[in-house]
């Protein structure tokens, strides 16, 4: 083996050269993505701490507190708007329709995944294509049949008719985290005496919580997101959730209260994206089981 | 000057040494076998002269040359996987052209390099396939054609044997040191099957908790275990241990015989052996029991099916081993002691 | 077996269980989206509204006056070029992001915590920011680009139908990249490491590994990540109502807007009824097109 045709301090250097430009291009594609995705957030995070003598000067350097930063609109939007009460909708609606999305998408996606069926992997295909159908197809004829039934301009509305949202992604996910619990548990406990039910209960429910911890996530999550259905349900106040409320009630006339509307953003998005944030290695093992065996 | 070197190799991943201190020389053409049980280091190792793991210490050379800081592709080494890692989503022809395309390879030379090694491997009429229309077999093929057409001055093989049934295995092997023999090409491999070390190495390095134990011939690591972890991890069944008064010694199952079956007259050490259970298994018996003055240690005899002499279970018969086929080691620290410091 | 034993041993029985665990969800799917899916249909060939709520036969006539308002047509045109466009860039960028993402550098968990934001702002609120970001007195992007002397007049990012659209796409793929990079990254992590290390012994560099080895793998999951990506993007109408109602002049209109507008604060139930009915043909498109070169590229 000869090295006499080749520089090997030179292919040393090189190679070193190499893994610095990869290290400079990670760091310069992560900060670009960083800042891209926060911009607009962070204007929304100064802003609402700004005067609206400083901020509404056209030519002040919008970055910088050229008056004293303070709390008013914070004030405003917690003592003078509905916002508290947006908030608490939209936390008892999201729990309401995460307690039903549980209760009706969990068994279903245990049958999907283990039960064998003859219709299972139509079932699977049929899953995909209610997701297909989305509420910008649906509301026109839903908001008639929640007045039909006089539920509009109620919370009872939105917990009602969420769960169309919530049950067909979250069957989906379920399935993938059933088909990665191996069936050896629960027929081992069949064959200790239980019947299947105790079977499931005892063995398999246990070792789905992290499935269930990524459901209730996602369903919290849609609800919360929701507008379509929120905007033509409810119209008054008391009972808008903090995707409709926050756009439309923060707004007199033509005058838009930009400071406490962007606070009202910021209060509710960063608690979101720390928890998300925190929990995103589970989000993707459970999202790999699903792609991949579902 | 040695093909493949290293000096004073450690590998530390946090508190964890998985490596420690190894020094190895690989001679021209010879096939070196790192063995040991999983989590010894010897993945690790290899890892580390292919470039794919940095070292925490030490010095690999390649040809007298010093590697460290140069990537894989520039150490002229090639590697098979435990699971071939062939590119699914390419041919065969394509998978062997992926190296020479990397390295700027024009197309006219490349595919007469590509026709080349498959010819070497006589996988021309897969060249179109993709891998998972190929056997177990046929892979390993494919991995070995692709490793072999950049000509490189040292294989790596991981255990790339482990993922085939046993039945194709031994085919494999021999499809493995038939080609070795013919390209003579420098060879470490990898394995935890002391069988298909035997069979295989040239030379074997026996490794445990990131040491080499003992490196030599297989007939010198069998014989000649360096210490308690050699004498045992070699052989199958493993050496039979037995504690005196301030050593241990011990000596193979099969070399453990019944009275008068032993064919020289020399010195042999007779032992009285209570046998609890027989196994038959076609070409062999195994014996288990325990010899007097040691009935808490579990003794294996091992007969060829040509020994006929009747044994009969829950009785006690007279066995014996050659004198100078009983190996002593040390109490505490478990390596070998030569016999004559002995007073026996 | 006899009735009693089958009666007792019910709770074991698989295909009672699968009924019994699959129906609650399936009647409740099919009250609450088949029903409404039929009764979409029904309106569309009636000429319902808040004004005249029974429920008229009236033929083709709904869809004609819907297909000949220019409007419509100027909204299905929005309706598939916004996702497409969109969707497009968020492949490209989320692949780039996955990347970046799998790596270990310092300051990790505050890029992913600012990269997720985005995403998990509720959509309206998400687009709140932008509003404020794009307005056309006091946006700090206008201003950084006339403190650069680049121009002088503020650019009216919302008020001009070209600056406007681009906007739209912009805030989708601004909002999806994150989702998407997630769905990537689960990919990338699920490649062989035998695989990645073949590819360094064999001597490929960053580029061509990415290009002729990871991205080609990557390929059925790139596609589901586009499948979510459009269909968060055709059925989506906060985006577009809060950043701008559909204007200016109707320039990024989308179906789902049109029909709301036209369907609930018009009162043309009908209308927006037959206008929403066309979200359909492009989501099935799309999906099956994304679906078929997906299954071209048959992998593993």
């Amino acid at each position: 083996m000869t090295w006499q045709d080749t520089d090997v301090p030179a292919l040393r250097r090189t190679a070193e050269r190499r893994r610095q430009l990869g290290r400079f291009g990670t760091y310069t594609a992560a900060i670009l993505f960083a800042f891209f995705a926060a911009f607009p957030f962070s204007w929304a995070l100064i802003s609402m701490f700004k005067q609206s003598n400083d901020l509404y000067v056209k030519d002040n350097n919008p970055f910088w507190f050229n008056e004293a930063p303070t709390l008013e609109h914070l004030r405003l939007l917690f003592l003078e708007t509905n916002y508290l009460t947006f908030i608490g909708n939209t936390l008892v609606v999201g729990l309401a329709v995460t307690l039903i999305t549980l209760a009706l998408a969990l068994p279903a996606a245990y049958a999907l995944a283990r039960l064998r069926l003859r219709w299972g992997e139509r079932m699977g295909i049929a899953i995909f294509l209610v997701y297909l159908i989305p509420p910008t197809l649906l509301f026109i004829p839903m908001t008639r049949v929640i007045t039909n039934l006089g539920l509009q301009e109620s919370l009872l509305s939105l917990i009602l008719v969420y769960p169309t949202i919530t049950i067909p992604i979250s069957s989906w996910l379920l399935m993938g985290f059933f088909k990665g619990i191996p069936m050896d548990l629960e027929e081992q406990a069949m064959v200790d005496g239980h019947s299947r039910i105790g079977a499931i209960g005892r063995v398999v429910l246990p070792l789905m919580f992290p499935g269930i911890v990524a459901v209730v996530v996602f369903a919290f999550t849609l609800s919360a997101h929701e507008f379509i259905y929120a905007l033509a349900f409810n119209k008054s106040s008391a009972v808008k959730t903090i995707a409709t409320g926050v756009p439309t009630e923060l707004v007199r006339g033509d005058v838009f209260f930009w400071q406490s509307l962007q606070g009202a953003v910021i209060l509710i998005a960063v608690p979101i994206a720390l928890v998300f944030n925190a929990f995103l290695d589970r989000f993707i093992s459970g999202f790999t089981m699903g792609a991949v065996k579902g | 000057m040695a093909v493949v070197e290293v000096r004073d190799l450690s590998k530390h991943f946090g508190d964890v040494v998985a490596v420690d201190g190894v020094d190895l020389r690989s001679e021209e053409g010879e096939f070196l076998v790192l063995l040991g049980p999983s989590g010894c280091g010897k993945t690790t190792l290899l890892r580390m002269i292919a470039g794919l793991e940095q070292p925490t210490e030490g010095e690999i050379l390649l040809g007298g040359e010093d590697v460290i800081g140069l990537p894989p592709r520039a150490r002229r080494i090639a590697m098979v996987f435990q699971s071939y890692a062939l590119y699914p989503h390419m041919t065969v022809a394509n998978n062997i052209a992926f190296p020479l395309k990397a390295q700027g390879m024009d197309p006219g030379e490349r595919s007469a390099k590509v026709q080349w090694a498959a010819e070497l491997f006589g996988i021309e009429r897969l060249l179109h396939r993709r891998p998972r229309q190929l056997s177990g077999g046929e892979r390993q093929r494919v991995a070995l054609a692709r490793a072999l057409v950049r000509e490189p001055t040292v294989f790596l093989l991981d255990e790339p044997l482990s993922n085939l049934d046993a039945k194709l295995r031994a085919a494999a092997r021999d499809d493995l040191m038939e080609f070795q023999r013919r390209i003579g090409i420098t060879t470490i491999y990898v394995t935890h099957d002391q069988v298909e070390a035997m069979g295989m190495g040239d030379r074997i390095a026996v490794m445990n908790h990131g040491k080499v134990r003992q490196l030599g011939t297989p007939e010198e690591v069998y014989h000649h275990p360096a210490d308690v972890f050699v004498a045992q991890f070699l052989g199958s069944p493993p050496m039979n241990l037995l504690e005196a008064t301030n050593f241990l010694f011990g000596f193979r199952p099969e070399q453990f015989l019944p009275e008068g079956i032993a064919e020289d007259e020399g010195d042999r050490v007779p032992f009285t052996f209570h046998v609890n259970r027989i196994e038959y298994l076609g070409s062999e018996r195994y014996l288990y029991g325990h010899v007097r003055e040691h009935d808490e240690t579990k003794i294996i005899a091992m007969l060829p099916a040509t020994v006929t002499l009747p044994l009969a279970v829950d009785q006690d018969h007279k066995f014996s081993v050659a004198r100078d086929q009983i190996r002593f080691f040390d109490r505490d620290q478990g390596h070998k002691i030569p016999a004559q410091t002995l007073n026996l | 077996m006899t009735t009693a034993a089958r009666k007792r041993y019910l709770s074991d029985n698989p295909r009672f269980l699968a009924a019994l665990f699959m129906s609650p969800a399936v009647i409740y799917i099919i009250a609450l989206v088949g029903f409404p899916f039929v009764l979409a249909i029904v309106y569309a060939f009636t000429d319902i509204s808040t004004g005249n709520p029974e429920l008229d036969f009236v033929g083709l006539e709904t869809f004609r006056r819907v297909l000949a308002d220019p409007v419509f047509r100027e909204a299905l045109w929005n309706t598939f070029w916004f996702a497409v466009i969109a969707n497009l860039l968020v492949v490209v960028l989320a692949t780039a992001l996955a990347e970046v993402l799998i790596k270990d550098f310092k300051g990790k968990w505050l890029v992913r915590f600012l990269v997720l934001l985005p995403w998990v702002a509720p959509v309206s609120l998400a687009t709140i920011t932008w509003l404020w970001t794009l307005d056309s007195i006091f946006s700090p992007i206008d201003w950084v680009l006339r403190e650069l002397g680049l121009i002088t007049e503020n650019m009216y990012w919302l008020g001009r139908p070209g600056s406007a659209m681009a906007s739209v796409v912009a805030v989708q793929t601004w909002r999806i990249v994150p989702l998407a990079a997630v769905i990537v990254m689960a990919g990338l992590i699920a490649i062989p490491g035998e695989i990645n290390d073949a590819v360094a012994v064999d001597g490929a560099g960053s580029w061509r590994k990415r290009f002729q080895v990871t991205i080609p793998l990557l390929a059925p999951i790139i596609a589901v990540a586009v499948l979510f990506g459009v269909i968060l993007t055709i059925s989506d109408m906060s985006v577009v109502y809060v950043l701008t109602r559909g204007g200016p002049t109707h320039s990024t209109q989308v179906l789902s807007t049109w029909a709301f507008i036209k369907g609930i604060e018009g009162g043309a139930l009908g209308q927006g009824a037959a206008v929403a009915l066309f979200l359909l043909p492009v989501l099935i498109g799309i999906t099956a097109v994304v679906l078929r070169l997906a299954r071209r590229r048959e992998v593993l």
